[in-house]
């Protein structure tokens, strides 16, 4: 043989796959998944500044009992202090509180005003709670989140339909609690995290899902055994995007479906036409486009969803490249035959 | 210009099975690859179909790989890929007169195959880029696709996932492309099908 002995490929390669499995290795050791959305400095505790909100000093009368997990009262007749614990499902942490949406709210904007005094009278624990459409219902201000639609939907739900008024809004959005998510969160990941931990609340703790049934609780995991990478699937997709109707003019649907209408088929999503592109997907893209202009914008959104082809630019480019081979070898062959 | 048929044996069983086995993965891949991307949804292959049979060619064909990367290691076949680089931009611009202009005239082929150079420096180009950049490539960013958990988060702001992807589909798309060429650049022998014969019994026909 003739060869010198010179490099093979295949040595440099080798060489190279060292290289980038010691890179590799490095970069997924120094990674840290954000598993919990990171506070922000006002919701870190102690940080909280409450002479920013109008409201804090008189909310301070409810926080200094329903802050903490115990509260102090002097008994009129003993005259001692008596301090008992407060029942958990009554203690609201004002870390929460005033980081949540209603954080401008009077505690009895919506509690009747017979609970500035203590102690509360009992027929006070009969007080029905507001649901969303009672407040924000016919309001020009919040006309952009639909919620006499979601109502609707609410209403055809599954949700609704099998436990009637029993499950009402609270049972996902505390009013205390809840923060407005997808349209402000950039981090789509955690907007999926927070948006099926809503889900988990029920659907993931026996305690709270037997509140509105005697059934065993369903094992998620086992539930979703057909789902591969299923990993990936629950911390890159939120639960109602298969197992709710998604309407292209919501950005959260509510109308759940049962079980069996839930989605199966992996291309509804891993295709063309997915269904993730009618919500959230679809908003945090056009969001994005409208931040970043259409190429970033479409390139590098984090809306993965494997398959189907996102980028028409790209689609374009390999058509011409290919067509151009394709013309290329038909013109080279039909010279070399007419020759 | 001689006439004389000569019949060299430039193809060994291993790169022969090596050769056929890897032609019909690619096959299958493009095939059950273009239906998972295009799926619309309904598409040449059914979805849950394509991605089972293109997970398991694609399986197949990490194996087929190591075996032709150990084989061309350890083999003399492995010195076909070795680029002399001093005179070989010149020796890429005779053949690719040749592909151009001289075909046409039927001029004789500048870098004929003898045993020592089974491969013009085109072809040697192509072959290098083709099997020790784009195919290892494909091969890591599908395994990452494979198992996304492994995958790394980000990469420079942008979705390690989405780049994975993007990888795989665009070094998919090149071998595609290479692929047409190479099939169409394998009836410029003896005969049209002289090449292809070669690939089954071993012997290249030279004249």
């Amino acid at each position: 043989m003739n060869y010198k002995a010179n490099i093979r490929p295949a040595w440099i390669v080798l060489v190279l796959l060292m290289l980038s499995l010691l890179a590799y290795t490095l970069i997924k050791r120094s990674e840290t998944t954000p598993v919990v959305p990171v506070p922000t400095e006002q919701e870190k505790p102690g940080k909280l500044d409450l002479s920013k909100f109008k409201n804090a000093a008189e909310n301070e009368n409810c926080f200094k009992c329903h802050g903490q997990s115990k509260y102090t009262y002097e008994n009129p007749e003993s005259k001692k202090t008596v301090t008992k614990r407060m029942y958990g499902e009554l203690v609201l942490n004002r870390d929460v509180f005033y980081v949540s949406n209603h954080r401008e709210f009077k505690c009895t904007d919506c509690h009747s005003e017979d609970y500035s005094t203590f102690p509360h009278a009992g027929n006070l624990r009969m007080e029905t709670k507001a649901n969303c459409i009672d407040c924000h219902g016919g309001d020009e201000k919040y006309a952009k989140f639909k919620f006499e639609q979601i109502e609707s939907e609410f209403q055809a739900s599954t949700h609704s339909e099998k436990h009637s008024e029993d499950f009402t809004c609270w049972m996902c959005h505390n009013a205390h609690t809840y923060k407005i998510n997808a349209r402000t969160n950039e981090n789509l990941k955690e907007t999926i995290l927070y948006d099926n931990l809503i889900c988990l609340n029920c659907h993931g703790d026996i305690r709270n899902y037997q509140l509105l049934t005697s059934k065993a609780k369903p094992n998620i995991l086992q539930k979703h055994e057909w789902l591969p990478n299923q990993a990936s699937h629950f911390t890159n997709v939120r639960c109602i995007e298969c197992h709710a109707k998604n309407e292209d003019t919501l950005v959260v649907a509510h109308h759940m479906v049962a079980k069996s209408q839930a989605v199966r088929k992996c291309e509804a999503c891993h295709s063309k036409n997915s269904i993730l592109f009618a919500s959230l997907y679809k908003y945090k893209v056009s969001e994005k486009i409208q931040k970043e202009g259409v190429v970033k914008g479409l390139l590098m959104g984090d809306a993965t969803s494997i398959g189907p082809d996102k980028s028409n630019t790209l689609n374009i480019i390999s058509l011409v490249l290919f067509g151009l081979t394709v013309l290329v070898i038909v013109i080279h062959a039909f010279l070399r035959i007419k020759k | 210009m001689t006439h004389q048929t000569e019949r060299l044996y430039l193809y060994p069983v291993w790169i022969r099975i090596w050769h056929m086995t890897n032609a019909m993965l690619c096959l299958i891949l493009i095939i059950t690859g273009l239906s998972i991307q295009f799926s619309n949804p309904s598409t040449l292959v059914k979805f849950k179909a394509a991605v089972t049979v293109h997970n398991i060619a694609g399986i197949i064909l990490t194996i087929s790989y190591c075996m032709f990367f150990i084989g061309n290691l350890l083999t003399p076949n492995g010195a076909y890929y070795v680029i002399a680089v001093k005179g070989f931009l010149v020796r890429l611009k005779k053949q690719f007169i040749y592909y151009t202009i001289g075909i046409f005239k039927k001029t004789d082929a500048p870098f004929p195959v003898t045993v020592d150079n089974k491969f013009n420096p085109l072809q040697q180009v192509t072959y290098v880029a083709l099997m020790y950049v784009i195919v290892p490539f494909v091969i890591i960013s599908g395994w990452g696709l494979l198992y996304p958990e492994v995958t790394v988060n980000s990469v420079m702001g942008i979705s390690g996932l989405d780049m994975t992807d993007l990888l795989h589909i665009s070094a998919g798309f090149a071998i595609s492309v290479i692929m047409c060429v190479h099939i169409y650049f394998c009836t410029i022998g003896k005969s049209p099908t002289s090449n292809f014969r070669s690939m089954i019994n071993g012997f290249h026909e030279s004249h």
